[in-house]
């Protein structure tokens, strides 16, 4: 049996910085597969672009892996040299950012940040590398490649730059691809043609997908899994549709709650009260227990992952039971 | 392209002749030549008729137009002392001070730009402390006393390097270059690393600033995510984006070192223009001030039109256009 695409084990990335350590991911763990898409849910300061950071070995100092496993295909990434590392990186996983007005450099041309991805990982000829980019560019659908790649970032609009950072990281054919919140920063409309191409490429490629985003309403129509992460840690986790139409986790029912569409017109909009937790002192136990309309004495425990449906897991000991009408 | 230069042209212009009026009223008001250059025993007679010689009996306004006329065709006055016309004065000079601001000039960024990028890079190191602590010290230190303590060191006591003149002289363009000869070469290092000294500290901290804060970046991080070596990602995708500012900063800072390297000049008996300058302030010699400032204020004018011009090579966002 081929080991699957990447499976992380109980990641832990902390930032020991001089006012405490913070335990930005705190024992993390999911599976992706080839062609598969995961969708890592959660508010700001939850972990997810540290965990996706932490997956490509760029996560800066004072932050380090603190613990944990990150198998690729079955090997351990968090042991690996920083060259080692290098190869991978680009190559076999592609990263994309989520505010393509800053993650292509402004001062160099398209092809030149096109081609140096190419040849950072394979010996070919420039003129080949050129080629390799053109058709990249014409497979995101970018008209006019040839003439594109001429260009300078500042001549394209956001979704064209989005598009570019896409090509970039398909440049290789990688097996995993970690796009954190790529459609955020775009319009409605542009984020639609990028979530059919990034649906597209997993099914043409069986490339490995993890998709990070705050924004339910994507992952329930790309994701084949979810994880749902809340103060650097998964809270649950499980198939998308299951976990989007009977939560489990209070969190994962607020959130969908949150989303403004689902309520009913004249009420007042859901929300949940309070705000995320410092990660410098988390309170013992459940980190959610503060806004939890369920919490009791008893979540002052550190509520252990348990399986509470076949594939369905969740960090808390009173889950939802039945389905309810969020 | 056409447009923007146009429109320079038409502003140089207006900066030059405002400057002309200051220039002239600042320099009346320093002083009346007359007082210096005629001997205190001529009698009355001897004296109107040297005033007359000069044109100092016009009234002010006077003599600012015929200035204006004359310096319209080429001519900014005669040297009351040398009796020489005076543009023609400062450009023999000009070709020592020239470079000497340029070997100052790229001393600072062959100095510079590694440290800081050094600096940048190991923020944390005991190497980039001492760097910043040094550059400190080029910031503070006063010109003259390292052009001393400079002759001192490698002068007299070691004997390396000569410590006066411009040694021999190539005459290239119909300009006598000293960089050119192995021995004017020698004269030329101290008063250039004496004139570079502050430039350096100054390309240090501009460097090692843009260096921080380049590599905070999205693009570099992205860079790094598509696997590129770190040489790469410091040579070309950090290196190309600081050079921005520091272009900017060292190209204005030329035309200062050209005005402002009559310290060194005077401490290494260096034959420029800013020598000239401070021997015709002593004497009260209009001319020749009058038009060394107007051709350092043309030379301002070259300079920044330089400037923007490689800045709009270097950053693909700025494209020179007739808009402001």
């Amino acid at each position: 049996m081929t080991p699957p695409t990447l499976q992380v084990r109980n990641l832990r990335t902390h930032f020991f910085t001089r006012a405490g350590v913070v335990k930005a991911v705190d024992d993390v763990s999911f599976t992706v597969d080839r062609g598969k898409v995961l969708g890592l849910v959660g508010e700001s300061g939850s972990g997810k672009s540290v965990t996706g950071f932490s997956i490509l070995g760029l996560v800066d100092p004072p932050g380090r892996i603190a613990g944990g496993q990150i198998l690729f295909k079955g090997q351990d990434l968090a042991g690996l040299s920083e060259e080692a590392m290098r190869q991978l990186r680009g190559n076999r996983i592609a990263m994309i950012f989520q505010d393509p007005m800053m993650t292509l450099n402004p001062v160099l041309r398209i092809d030149t940040q096109m081609i140096e991805t190419v040849l950072a990982h394979e010996k070919v000829s420039r003129e080949e590398a050129r080629q390799r980019a053109r058709d990249a560019l014409g497979q995101v659908g970018i008209p006019s490649p040839e003439e594109r790649l001429r260009a300078y970032p500042h001549q394209f609009s956001g979704g064209m730059r989005q598009r570019v950072a896409i090509a970039i990281a398909l440049l290789h054919k990688p097996d995993l691809i970690v796009a954190d919140e790529p459609t955020t920063a775009l319009d409605v409309t542009i984020q639609g043609q990028i979530l059919a191409e990034a649906q597209k490429l997993c099914a043409d490629f069986g490339t490995a997908l993890i998709w990070i985003t705050h924004d339910l309403s994507v992952v329930a129509g790309l994701a084949d899994d979810i994880a749902v992460m809340y103060a650097g840690k998964v809270v649950e986790q499980g198939p998308v549709t299951q976990v989007l139409d009977q939560p489990l986790h209070p969190y994962t029912v607020g959130l969908i709650g949150s989303v403004p569409s689902r309520n009913k017109r004249g009420e007042p909009l859901r929300q949940i009260p309070g705000m995320t937790p410092s990660l410098l002192n988390l309170p013992a136990g459940c980190a959610f227990r503060a806004r939890c309309p369920r919490a009791e004495a008893r979540c002052a425990e550190p509520p252990p992952m348990a399986e509470y449906r076949p594939g369905r897991h969740a960090r808390c000991i009173h889950p939802y039971e039945e389905a309810v009408a969020a | 392209m056409t447009v923007f230069l146009l429109r320079r042209l038409i502003q140089a212009a207006a900066v030059v002749l405002a400057m002309s009026l200051l220039v002239f009223l600042g320099v009346y008001a320093i002083g009346d030549p007359v007082e210096i250059l005629i001997s205190p025993e001529a009698d009355q007679i001897e004296r109107e008729r040297a005033i007359q010689a000069l044109g100092l009996d016009l009234p002010l306004w006077q003599q600012y137009l015929v200035f204006l006329g004359n310096a319209l065709r080429g001519d900014l006055g005669r040297s009351f002392v040398f009796n020489e016309p005076a543009l023609q004065l400062i450009l023999q000079r000009m070709p020592a001070t020239l470079e000497l601001a340029v070997g100052a000039t790229v001393a600072a960024l062959i100095i510079g730009l590694p440290l800081g990028l050094y600096a940048g890079l190991r923020p944390n190191s005991t190497l980039s402390k001492g760097i910043m602590a040094g550059s400190i010290l080029g910031f503070s230190l006063p010109t003259f006393w390292v052009g001393l303590m400079l002759i001192m060191v490698f002068a007299v006591q070691l004997g390396w390097l000569p410590s006066t003149g411009r040694g021999e002289t190539v005459e290239v363009l119909g300009m006598r270059w000293s960089f050119l000869t192995a021995n004017g070469l020698a004269h030329m290092v101290m008063p250039a690393i004496n004139l570079s000294l502050f430039k350096i500290s100054l390309v240090i901290r501009l460097t090692r600033a843009g260096v921080r804060e380049t590599m905070l970046m999205d693009y570099v991080k992205f860079a790094r995510a598509k696997g590129l070596s770190p040489t790469r990602i410091t040579m070309v995708h950090v290196f190309k984006n600081i050079l921005i500012p520091v272009v900017t900063v060292v190209g204005l800072e030329f035309g200062g070192t050209i005005a402002f390297s009559v310290v060194t000049e005077s401490v290494f008996a260096w034959p420029g223009m800013g020598k000239l300058i401070i021997d015709s302030i002593n004497v009260l010699d209009r001319p020749v001030m009058v038009a060394y400032l107007m051709i350092i204020v043309l030379m301002f004018i070259t300079i920044n039109l330089i400037v923007d011009i490689t800045y709009s090579l270097l950053d693909p966002r700025v494209r020179l256009e007739g808009k402001a």
